[in-house]
């Protein structure tokens, strides 16, 4: 076999892949956001057209910014992008909070014990997303269990309204995404030697102190690791807004979703697409800038 | 520092994380086997929705339905995913690799109703009949991108002098390839596999953009009726589902324990005799 | 030098100049990036020698041991073994095995397996493969431990895999890559002997890379020192070390005492130097430099002589200083001493008698002297 040969076959095959099924539907979304909605099939009309009314070959190029101006002059659009941002931030913080110190009393466990607590945090991860999501309508509805329980303890005396509320669904994205944030500071935090805080003591800094000046600054590439697997998809998330959030969680997912299904404008959903990704590609450069960089660290 | 004893700070941190992520869960399972309809009030023990389940057509269909597409999914994804892995391990050089890095990377974070239209767009471009194979399509493509990832950093810790030394005995490249690399690496496979089947028999987002008539996966069966009310069904549904990747998790934590255990235990014996 | 040449140099063929060499590398030069590797390097080695390159790390000789098995390709020279040209033949063709640093023992595969995948690439058949497995696995006395894993091995076991698998083709050529790097002290001298046994048995070529000069010292018939991906000095263990060619080799290869001067004379090969900054005179052997001409001379310490007394003549050969530091090593000592000129010099001496008093101790005065053949004078 001719090395050279061979490598090229193996490039070649996920990259035409990906380029056929990733990367020309993106522009395929570009070009559909110039588009005007229609009622035909496809519901939108063509960006170049070749024959002009009289049937003679003249190509035109159509584009139209109706979408762009729509997304940006409507009060609800941009609300939707808004609130989004503000609960994927938010989230992320709680999971952060929530996150790290299981991550490290998980990190601090004797080791034969890390497997298996690995394992436990992964297996929610492979149990189905919708199924997670799902559970917590149980426990958070007005006559769920979470307000019978406190109401039987005597906390409160009317049931909490959480269910159909941004609570419900800043609940549900840290439950959902709380193995993204975790595995990250884990593996960042498993690798610190435990003689750094050692040294750290040694020369004077007591536990907390050691624990911001040498752990905390250390797992820095956990927390943004974490930090952007939780809050890239939190954006544009629409299975737990749409099914624990109330009809004021105006989440871009979840609007973009209505466009296309309910309204059937599928320029206009385009357009909220390409403005989403537009929002996030800051976050989602850094965060393959993070992964290539660590993949270059590893092999070393 | 002792590491090996926990700080009573830590345990309660596992123990509040830890019932987080799975009292939902349980409370889940316990109510599927509720004689009552009502999910939030115990009637009694009773397998009664189980049944139901087996009688419900639909159900039944779109399990079926999501089992051919997570298992030809995963696999495709798997072979083009492991090329991949490959690719960006081994590969540091070559014209538009910083592409080929974005387009693995970019789907692991993607918002699924941005990948969701755009594939369904291409599909209407192409004038493709949407169904079981354009939810197929779309599920080898996102979940390609896992498996990536997954066989990449398993090579990255790999001994190349192995595939030098099957070289320097006379194994041509691709007999190298298939005899020491792939064997050694068919973990990763077998992990990427997994997760991409996982994957795809979770996922609603992407599906309901992709299918068309015919093709109603499980979650987006489930999805229509959770939009319906919590129902015991429902718990009952999910509670199979939780069973079989739970067993499927243990058993695979327990054979790689053992594996290591058995491991462990050779390496002292050789140590032993020196 | 001919005189003090013993009875096996005799033999040696790298000084019959009618010899062909086994191995020829021609002008190899290769570089990654802007790194020079290996540079214009050229070398022969005959059949049945067990030849060490050495050198600290990064100076190129592991890279030099991968072009010669295939893994690299040069950029510019080429290499033949045994007349054919290997340029361009890829590793699995060629007749070269190779013994990897890390063993790259295959972990899903028993020893046998492991011994047995070279011959099972050439398709030859099952008997023939279970015979050479049982005899690699007697050479290297491992009998019964064909059905373990190499996890099941301990790293003395796995080092003697690693050379059956590398041996069982028997090849013209056999790499080494620091074999003995990863075992402990007691078991890598032990090893050193084995594997010259094996050498010295099978008459196959080896060629073995090693940062460790006392494992070269002690296995090669001869060595090149590398420095920066050139060769400073071909040669059997006691001419490098006994007469080294430039200042690197002679601070590589043991310890040396480095005096620089200017020659005030030259005469019937004997030269005179006036070394200012240690304070004293020096005759030694050697000629083609002319009065005038600034040099370095190289002394080992342990050819260096430590006295209390004046001693006769101190014309030549003889400097007075002060002992500020005394390393004792058991065997023997090393003295630092300050001449008087200020100027270091380490002196080595046998601790022939058991010793609780020390004849000589800090801050004595002492004479160092030496005999005119004592040092050598370097070409760089």
């Amino acid at each position: 076999m001719n090395t050279s040969w061979g490598k090229r076959l193996v490039i070649a095959a996920p990259y035409l892949w990906l380029g056929l099924f990733f990367l020309i539907p993106f522009l395929i979304v570009l070009k559909l956001s110039f588009a005007e909605v229609v009622l035909a099939r496809p519901p939108y009309t063509p960006l170049i057209e070749w024959l002009n009314a009289a049937g003679q070959f003249a190509p035109k190029l159509r584009v139209n910014f109706a979408n762009y101006l729509l997304l940006l002059s409507d009060d609800l659009y941009i609300r939707s992008f808004l609130i989004s941002l503000r609960i994927a931030f938010f989230a992320t913080l709680i999971a952060l909070a929530v996150g790290y110190p299981l991550a490290y009393a998980m990190a601090r466990a004797p080791e034969s014990w890390r497997a298996i607590l690995v394992m436990l945090v992964i297996l929610p991860f492979w149990t189905s997303f919708l199924i997670r999501v799902y559970a917590w309508i149980g426990i958070l509805k007005n006559e769920g269990l979470l307000n019978a329980a406190l109401m039987a303890v005597g906390i409160i005396s009317k049931p909490l309204v959480i269910m159909n509320t941004d609570w419900a669904v800043y609940i549900g994205i840290v439950y959902s995404y709380l193995p993204f944030m975790v595995l990250p500071l884990y593996a960042a935090l498993e690798k610190q030697d435990p003689s750094l805080l050692e040294a750290a003591a040694d020369l004077g800094a007591p536990p907390w102190k050691a624990f911001w000046t040498v752990t905390v600054p250390l797992s820095l590439p956990g927390i943004v690791a974490g930090s952007l697997l939780v809050f890239i998809p939190a954006v544009g998330e629409f299975v737990i807004p749409d099914i624990l959030g109330g009809s004021g969680t105006l989440m871009i997912g979840k609007t973009l979703w209505a466009e296309f299904f309910n309204n059937r404008d599928w320029p206009l959903a385009s357009a909220i697409a390409v403005v989403l990704l537009v929002v996030l590609v800051v976050p989602i450069v850094w965060f393959q800038r993070q992964q290539a960089a660590r993949a270059v660290e590893d092999g070393r | 520092m002792n590491a090996s004893r926990l700080s009573t700070v830590n345990i309660v941190a596992l123990t509040i994380g830890f019932a987080f992520l799975y009292v939902p869960i349980l409370i889940l399972i316990v109510f599927s086997f509720n004689e009552s309809r009502l999910v939030t009030v115990w009637a009694g023990f009773s397998t009664k929705w189980y049944a139901a389940l087996l009688e419900n057509r639909q159900i039944m269909d779109a399990a079926w339905i999501t089992l051919r597409v997570a298992i030809v999914s995963a696999t495709v994804a798997t072979i083009i995913g492991t090329l991949a892995g490959l690719t960006l391990a081994r590969f540091v050089r070559f014209r538009g690799r910083t592409l080929f890095t974005g387009m693995i990377y970019a789907p692991l974070v993607m918002p699924e109703v941005i990948t969701g239209l755009a594939l369904l767009l291409l599909f209407v471009a192409l004038d493709w009949d949407r169904g079981y194979w354009t939810v197929t399509l779309a599920h080898a493509t996102f979940s390609m991108a896992y498996v990536a990832v997954i066989v990449q950093s398993r090579l990255v810790g790999f001994d190349r002098s192995l595939e030098e030394a099957a070289m320097d005995l006379g194994a041509t490249p691709l007999r190298t390839f298939f005899a020491v690399t792939l064997t050694l690496i068919a973990p990763a496979l077998i992990a990427g596999w997994l997760l991409a089947f996982t994957l795809s028999l979770d996922d609603l987002v992407i599906a309901s953009f992709a299918s068309g008539p015919g093709a109603t996966t499980l979650p987006m069966r489930i999805y229509s009726q959770v939009r319906l009310g919590v129902t015991p069904e429902i718990n009952a549904i999910s509670t199979i589902l939780i069973a079989i990747v739970a067993c499927g998790a243990v058993a695979a934590t327990l054979v790689q324990k053992r594996s290591l255990v058995l491991r462990r235990r050779a390496e002292a014996a050789a140590r032993a005799d020196v | 030098m001919n005189d003090t040449r013993t009875p096996r140099a005799r033999i040696e063929p790298w000084n019959d100049p009618a010899a062909s060499a086994y191995v020829r590398v021609e002008g190899i030069a290769k570089s990654f990036g802007a790194q020079v590797a290996v540079a214009n390097v050229d070398l022969a080695i005959h059949k049945g020698e067990f030849f060490s390159l050495l050198g600290p790390s990064g100076c190129g000789k592991t890279t030099l041991l991968r072009m010669l098995a295939g893994f690299e390709t040069p950029d510019a020279g080429r290499i033949l073994i045994d007349g054919a040209d290997m340029t361009g033949v890829p590793p699995h063709r060629r007749p070269v095995n190779m013994m990897f640093q890390s063993y790259a023992l295959f972990p899903h595969m028993t020893v046998e397996q492991n011994i047995a995948f070279g011959l099972r690439q050439d398709g030859a058949p099952k008997a023939e493969i279970a015979d050479r497995v049982a005899e690699m696995l007697a050479l290297v006395k491992l009998d019964g431990f064909g059905r373990r894993k190499p996890h099941q091995l301990s790293g003395g076991q796995r080092q003697r895999v690693a050379l059956a698998r590398a041996l069982v083709k028997k090849p013209k050529l056999l790499l080494l890559d620091e074999p003995l790097g990863a075992l402990d002290r007691r078991l890598r001298e032990h090893t050193q002997f084995e594997l010259v046994n094996i050498q010295e048995r099978l008459g196959i070529t080896f060629i073995i890379v090693t940062h460790d000069q006392e494992e070269a010292m002690t296995m090669s018939s001869r060595m090149a020192v590398m420095e920066h991906g050139a060769i400073r000095q071909v040669g059997t263990p006691a001419e490098v070390y006994e007469r080294p060619a430039s200042r690197f080799v002679a601070e590589f290869l043991g310890d040396a005492n480095i005096i620089e001067g200017r020659v005030t004379s030259s005469a019937n090969g004997r030269l005179q130097i006036a070394a200012e900054a240690a304070g004293c005179t020096i005759a030694v052997d050697g000629d083609g430099l002319a009065a005038g001409a600034p040099c370095a001379v190289a002394f080992r310490p342990e050819k260096l002589t430590l006295a209390k007394d004046q001693p006769a003549d101190t014309s030549s050969n003889a400097v007075a200083g002060t002992v500020f530091d005394i390393a004792y090593l058991g065997d023997m000592s090393v003295y630092h001493v300050r001449t008087d000129a200020g100027a270091t010099l380490r002196v080595a001496a046998a601790n022939s008698q058991r010793m609780i008093e020390r004849p000589i101790t800090w801050d004595d005065r002492v004479w160092v002297t030496w005999a005119p053949g004592a040092g050598v004078v370097l070409d760089r």
